[in-house]
């Protein structure tokens, strides 16, 4: 049976989603609303392109001689949703060579039910994990959840040993204070097989999608962060990791 | 007996390695026998000397006192450019250590009427000058120009598709240019040497006189006038260069005054340089051995003759710049490649002429141009890569594709024209609009805009709905018929050029059997394409007016665009150019020249646009066609990569004059930099080193 994805859209010369140029999937559908959300068009279930992952392949194949050390990353919208998809996505990869890595919040964790995700994590090659806010309380004011799955599923791929990237998005007046910056690095520092901090500085480049969708843009007025206010960011975390 | 034929003169050049290029005039042996790689880094560069600050700082208030005056500082109405015309021009004779200007003072625009009379009056005209009515007299009287050579033999239909801008950008009033003499010859052997070296070619033209074997005589005739011409441009300025350069400086002044005798002879749309830098070095790195020149010389002679090229300027009309969105020169030089040896042919002048952009700042002119090869040495990229972020002013170009094509002495012409230095040249000429040519397709060869017959008279589609099918036979006939029309039309335009207006003096630098290639170019691929597709894969509804002739269309339904790495419609835009190519192909072209076509209307695509009218694929009447190769604006939805992809698969071989695809991106989506991205591995280790270890 070909299994077929919800596809929000493609984009081949992805450069900041995963080592080299990489060749983006976008999944259709994301539990999490986050505020500072710069896709929110890939938040609806319903929607999106249907393309089997023999599609995806192809569509792959037709432009790998341009993606110098990269691979396929799987992102969204939140690409858990559809984990069956992007397990069969993965597995034809990596038969192929293929360097996969997944972007994803890990909200969709379950400690409990673990069955799928060990599946996928077999073929993964690399899980870029975003952890939107250390603080619990901050963390459901930001993005509508508690941060406990996330959480859990960052020390469960260091138990597992897996490769990650740690993503954090720093936004002024909500993530951006030393305390929480530190108490996310001491986190980060328990953590094992952390290859990279990718630091993001929040921006408002998505203003313009959400009047088009008409929805409200929760962060009005909270300005982007600078490239200075970045790297203290940067090094506070980095610090505190011990 | 080849060797009798050297002169005295060519001794004195016995520290330079012997070889081939003693007994015939071969450049490229000299450089290859002679030249000292470089794989250093770009710390031996100097800094500008207190002389080229200030010559430099008069060129500024010099340009910016010609940007006040409305884009032109001063032009010649009486005196008609030639090699000789003018006396010694300086900007600051004390501080120049490369001299000659176009005339006898910098940004004075020359009067270069063999092209056209018309073109030189409306140029004088547009900035508040008169020619002198005598000057009038002699080119409409006594003196035929190269216009006015064609429009004698232009046929009706070609005049129509003329009009109509099925065929465009014609360099029928305008100087063709795409022809880079070898002005290291110059430099290398000095002028009597090349005189001697065409004297012989002229003996070997003689017994049957057919028209070709005349005209050549002919031309070689010009040829050995344009050389002793030169040397009395030498003698001008108060050099003796009928005897080869004994040192740098000599070597950058002799080679100036060869292209010098170019630009005051042609006012061609590409007045290319060719590529000098490694070949100059050689007497700079003897010089530097010696312990007569130092490298903050070596740097001032590079400066000041980059400065001279950056001060080249003609005399052209308000629409010219319109066509070529300003007024380029084109006056492109080409840097490093490596050998077919496999060495590179980076030198510390490779670094300096990039450096210039450093000491003298910006500019786009001379096009810089780097013949990239991943086989170049690091220190050569990070620096090309370092300039091109603080300047953006360098180009790139394949030298992995192009070596295997032209070997290692071959220089880009214009944008990205290659042919090889002393050995090839083209016949540029502009585009045919294979848009309009569906539009005459469809409407049975009446055109959109104007409403009158310029195509053949076909029958229209009638239709309501159009076939695919119906559409490709009418559109193929159609292409048949443009792609006669166009090289017939570029063959008079070669033929009065070489007669009325011919580049004796870049000739003169060129061998005398050259490779001739007949370039032909396209515009509107990408508009074809994704019509073609949207009459295949949707349903295109078309919208007459009151006498039946579609002038619009509705679109029902999605189909593939181009530019996707979609196959479904990729591959109509390579059976296009392939079958455009074909039909090329099929006729006869000037001199035997080789066919060959582009796709890369880099600015002119705005005006082409201009005047068509409205097309299948939903783009509207007026609408810039999207340059060169690059798919419509905001059709690629899949990312950079798949829209490269998509340009990828059209065929080299069939327009091997070269394929464009414009695209810019910001820095930040290029990846991150090291702030935003520390590799953790190594902040475990070593915290506060991670900036300089970035995954």
């Amino acid at each position: 049976m070909q299994l077929s994805g919800k596809i929000h859209s493609i984009e081949t010369c992805g450069t900041v989603d995963g080592p080299g140029v990489r060749f983006v999937v976008f999944l259709q559908g994301c539990p999490m609303r986050c505020q500072y959300c710069h896709n929110p068009d890939t938040w609806a279930f319903v929607g999106g392109q249907e393309m089997s992952v023999e599609e995806i392949l192809s569509q792959f194949d037709g432009v790998k001689e341009f993606l110098k050390n990269g691979g396929i990353t799987a992102t969204g919208g939140e690409p858990l949703v559809q984990i069956d998809f992007v397990t069969e996505l993965f597995k034809l990869a990596q038969e192929q060579n293929i360097h996969t890595a997944l972007d994803t919040s890990g909200i969709l964790f379950d400690i409990n039910n673990t069955t799928k995700i060990d599946e996928l994590l077999k073929f993964t090659s690399l899980v870029m994990l975003d952890i939107k806010h250390i603080d619990d309380d901050e963390h459901k004011k930001l993005t509508g959840h508690s941060n406990k799955n996330i959480l859990n599923f960052a020390r469960y791929l260091s138990d597992k040993n897996i490769p990650m990237w740690i993503r954090h998005v720093v936004v002024p007046t909500i993530t951006d204070k030393p305390e929480y910056l530190k108490k996310l690095g001491e986190f980060i520092g328990t953590l094992k097989n952390v290859h990279a901090l990718d630091v993001l500085p929040y921006h408002d480049l998505a203003i313009s999608k959400y009047e088009k969708l008409g929805i409200n843009y929760p962060l009005k007025g909270i300005p982007p962060l600078t490239k200075e206010q970045a790297i203290i960011a940067r090094d506070t975390i980095v610090s505190s990791m011990k | 007996m080849q060797g009798a034929l050297i002169r005295e003169s060519v001794l004195p050049l016995f520290d330079f390695k012997p070889g081939k290029w003693q007994t015939e005039i071969n450049v490229r042996d000299f450089i290859q026998t002679n030249y000292t790689q470089y794989t250093g880094d770009s710390s031996f560069l100097a800094e500008p000397t207190e002389a080229t600050k200030k010559l430099w700082s008069k060129c500024c208030e010099l340009l910016a006192e010609e940007r006040a005056k409305g884009g032109v500082l001063d032009m010649d109405t009486d005196i008609i450019s030639t090699i000789t015309s003018h006396g010694a021009g300086y900007i600051d004779k004390d501080l120049e250590q490369i001299v000659g200007l176009q005339t006898d003072k910098p940004l004075k625009r020359a009067l270069q009427p063999f092209g056209g009379i018309r073109m030189a009056e409306t140029s004088c005209k547009s900035y508040g000058y008169e020619v002198d009515p005598k000057v009038t007299e002699i080119f409409t009287k006594y003196r035929k120009t190269h216009n006015q050579g064609v429009f004698d033999v232009y046929t009706p239909e070609m005049k129509a598709a003329r009009h109509s801008a099925i065929i465009t950008g014609l360099p029928d009033a305008y100087g063709r240019g795409r022809i880079i003499g070898d002005y290291r010859r110059v430099a290398l052997y000095g002028i009597d040497r090349l005189i001697d070296d065409k004297i012989q070619q002229y003996q070997t033209l003689e017994g049957e006189m057919s028209p070709e074997k005349i005209q050549l005589r002919e031309e070689v005739t010009d040829q050995i006038s344009a050389l002793k011409d030169m040397k009395k441009l030498g003698e001008i300025y108060g050099f003796d260069i009928s005897r080869p350069a004994q040192n740098a400086k000599e070597a950058v002044q002799w080679l100036y005054f060869g292209y010098l005798s170019a630009v005051k002879e042609q006012n061609g749309a590409a007045m290319s340089i060719g590529r000098t830098s490694t070949f100059l070095d050689i007497y700079i790195e003897r010089d530097l051995i010696r312990g007569t020149l130092t490298e903050s010389e070596a740097q001032e002679l590079i400066d000041h003759f980059i400065m001279k090229l950056r001060l080249i300027k003609f005399a052209r009309t308000p629409e010219y710049n319109e066509l070529f969105s300003g007024d380029p020169t084109w006056v492109t030089e080409s840097i490093a490649g490596m050998g077919v040896d496999g060495r590179p042919l980076v030198t510390k002048n490779s670094f300096r002429y990039l450096h210039t952009l450093e000491n003298l700042g910006t500019a786009p002119e001379p096009n810089l141009t780097v013949l990239w090869s991943t086989k170049l040495p690091k220190n050569f990229k990070e620096y090309c890569a370092k300039i091109s972020i603080k300047t953006s002013s360098v180009q790139y170009e394949n030298d992995d594709l192009m070596r295997p094509v032209h070997g290692d002495d071959y220089a880009i012409a214009c944008c990205v024209s290659s042919m090889v230095m002393g050995k090839e040249m083209q016949f540029f000429g502009a585009r045919a609009n294979l848009a309009k040519c569906l539009l005459y397709a469809i409407n049975g060869g009446i055109d959109e805009r104007l409403k009158v017959q310029v195509g053949p008279k076909f029958s229209p589609i009638t239709s309501e709905y159009l076939d695919f099918n119906e559409v490709i036979e009418r559109y193929d006939a159609m292409m048949e018929w443009l792609a006669g029309l166009y090289v017939n039309t570029l063959n008079v335009i070669h033929y009065m050029h070489d007669k009325y207006c011919y580049e004796k003096a870049q000739m003169a630098l060129l061998d005398l059997h050259v490779k001739r290639y007949f370039a032909t170019g396209i515009a509107g691929l990408s508009v074809v394409a994704d019509s073609l597709s949207a009459i295949k894969y949707a349903k295109v509804k078309t919208i007459r007016d009151e006498n039946g002739l579609v002038v619009d269309y509705e679109i029902e339904g999605d189909f593939p665009k181009y530019g996707n790495n979609d196959d479904r419609v990729d591959q109509i835009a390579v059976a296009v150019v392939k079958g455009f190519m074909a039909k090329i192909r099929k006729h006869t072209t000037y001199r035997n020249s080789i066919p060959t076509t582009s796709i890369l209307t880099i600015t002119s695509n705005v005006v082409y646009g201009k005047k068509t009218g409205n097309t299948p694929d939903g783009r509207k009447a007026g609408v810039p066609l999207a340059p060169g190769a690059n798919p419509m604006h905001g059709r690629d939805t899949n990312g950079a990569v798949a829209s490269l992809a998509s340009v990828a698969k059209l065929p080299f071989k069939d327009a091997q004059d070269g394929i464009s695809n414009t695209f810019s991106i910001i820095p930040n989506a290029l990846g991150k930099d090291e702030v935003f991205l520390g590799n953790m591995n190594f902040i475990s280790l070593n915290k506060g080193c991670c900036e300089k270890n970035i995954i």
